[in-house]
């Protein structure tokens, strides 16, 4: 009785963590390629803007990134520390 | 093969002030103090007119730092730039320290991160009293209308809040990812060589039939097919047999070279963004709460 309980707590870790990081990338992964798509367009309008608008794109996604990052950290709490 | 993922550990209590612990973060953390303090005073001596060398690095890099913090803070902020590039400098040292094996990234712990962040919020905080005086800062809270309060309230503490949780999920969540494929690594190598080194003669018959594939076959067409499928089989082979022969016993081989790659994403490229966003982001909010002199007599006239 009690290995089921066990089995079936790590199995539900095992779907939160998976769910929390399969949720929780969407946001950031439309949001990057939001970013990414219209730095691209810049640059072929563009070119001499090239350098700015990469860095500029580069240090958005590191931002829109966030939101993900919570969603790794509260998969990793789950995975190893619940 | 069992993961374990735990935070910085305590190497040893000072037993003052009821217990302060030193962990591996405290000593990383010290370590690249040290060796930023001792670069800058190294550098910093013995300028010459006509700079040579590694002058002239350091002068590039000390002009850019200027630039920056002139283009986002202003002209009248420029003292800020030696604590501005102080945290680039940590916080890039902190992330690539993880990498000499022996000691932790600083920055993968949260503390550290956000002692960062709180350090600037109370700058911020300090500034804005400054300038507005304390009712007036407390009635910035307000704007725009009363109903706001709460909602600028949680918004200020969210931002130091949200700043050390992205440097500090960033770094640690590499480490964690490589972790995991690093022990994934071993289990698959474990369990494919262990499979191929059973029996003496598959090993063997692969690395024969790999070294056939790649020797005989360069002819005819598909040769890149051919290639990778014959490395991919001599590679294996060699492995097998050196298995079988009881050489390698228990040694990760799939592990070897695969995680560095992953390493080179997360601990290069990933600290080098996370310590700009950290100080961009700190720039931009110690940039809005010193607004130049003009504007500041304007509002107050």
């Amino acid at each position: 009785m009690e290995l089921l309980a066990e089995a079936i707590a790590t199995a539900g870790k095992a779907i939160g963590a998976g769910l929390c990081m399969g949720i929780g990338a969407i946001g950031p992964g439309v949001g990057e390629g939001n970013a990414v798509s219209k730095a691209l367009e810049g640059m072929a309008r563009q070119p001499e803007m090239a350098g700015t608008l990469r860095s500029t794109m580069i240090m958005g996604c590191a931002i829109a990134e966030t939101t993900g990052i919570y969603s790794l950290l509260i998969a990793f709490l789950i995975l190893f520390v619940l | 093969m069992n993961l374990n993922v735990t935070g910085a550990f305590i190497y040893f209590t000072i037993p003052i002030l009821g217990g302060i612990p030193i962990t591996q973060t405290t000593v990383s953390s010290l370590i690249v103090a040290i060796v930023v303090i001792i670069a800058s005073i190294r550098l910093g001596k013995n300028l010459k007119k006509r700079p040579d060398g590694v002058q002239v690095l350091v002068e590039k890099g000390v002009t850019m730092l200027y630039d920056m913090v002139a283009e986002s803070m202003g002209e009248h902020n420029l003292h800020w730039a030696p604590f501005i590039g102080t945290i680039f400098l940590s916080s890039i040292l902190g992330s690539l320290i993880g990498m000499t094996g022996f000691l932790r990234s600083s920055t993968a712990d949260l503390s550290c991160t956000l002692t960062w962040a709180v350090l600037v919020s109370l700058i911020i905080w300090y500034n804005g009293i400054k300038n507005n005086g304390f009712v007036g800062w407390l009635k910035g809270f307000t704007e725009p209308i009363v109903v706001m309060t709460p909602m600028n309230v949680i918004s200020e503490i969210a931002q130091p809040v949200s700043m050390a949780f992205r440097h500090f999920g960033n770094v640690a969540g590499g480490g964690v990812i490589t972790s995991i494929l690093y022990v994934a690594l071993s289990m698959l190598s474990t369990a494919v060589l262990g499979a191929i080194a059973n029996t003496k003669i598959v090993p063997i018959a692969l690395l024969i039939a790999g070294a056939a594939l790649l020797v005989l076959f360069k002819q005819k067409t598909h040769k890149k097919l051919h290639a990778v499928i014959g490395a991919v089989c001599a590679v294996l082979g060699l492995f097998g047999v050196l298995q079988a022969f009881g050489l390698l016993e228990g040694v990760p081989v799939l592990a070897l070279g695969i995680p560095a790659v992953l390493s080179c994403y997360f601990d290069i490229f990933s600290g080098f963004v996370q310590a700009y966003v950290f100080m961009l982001l700190t720039m931009v909010y110690i940039g809005n709460s010193c607004p130049p002199p003009e504007t500041r007599e304007a509002v107050q006239s």
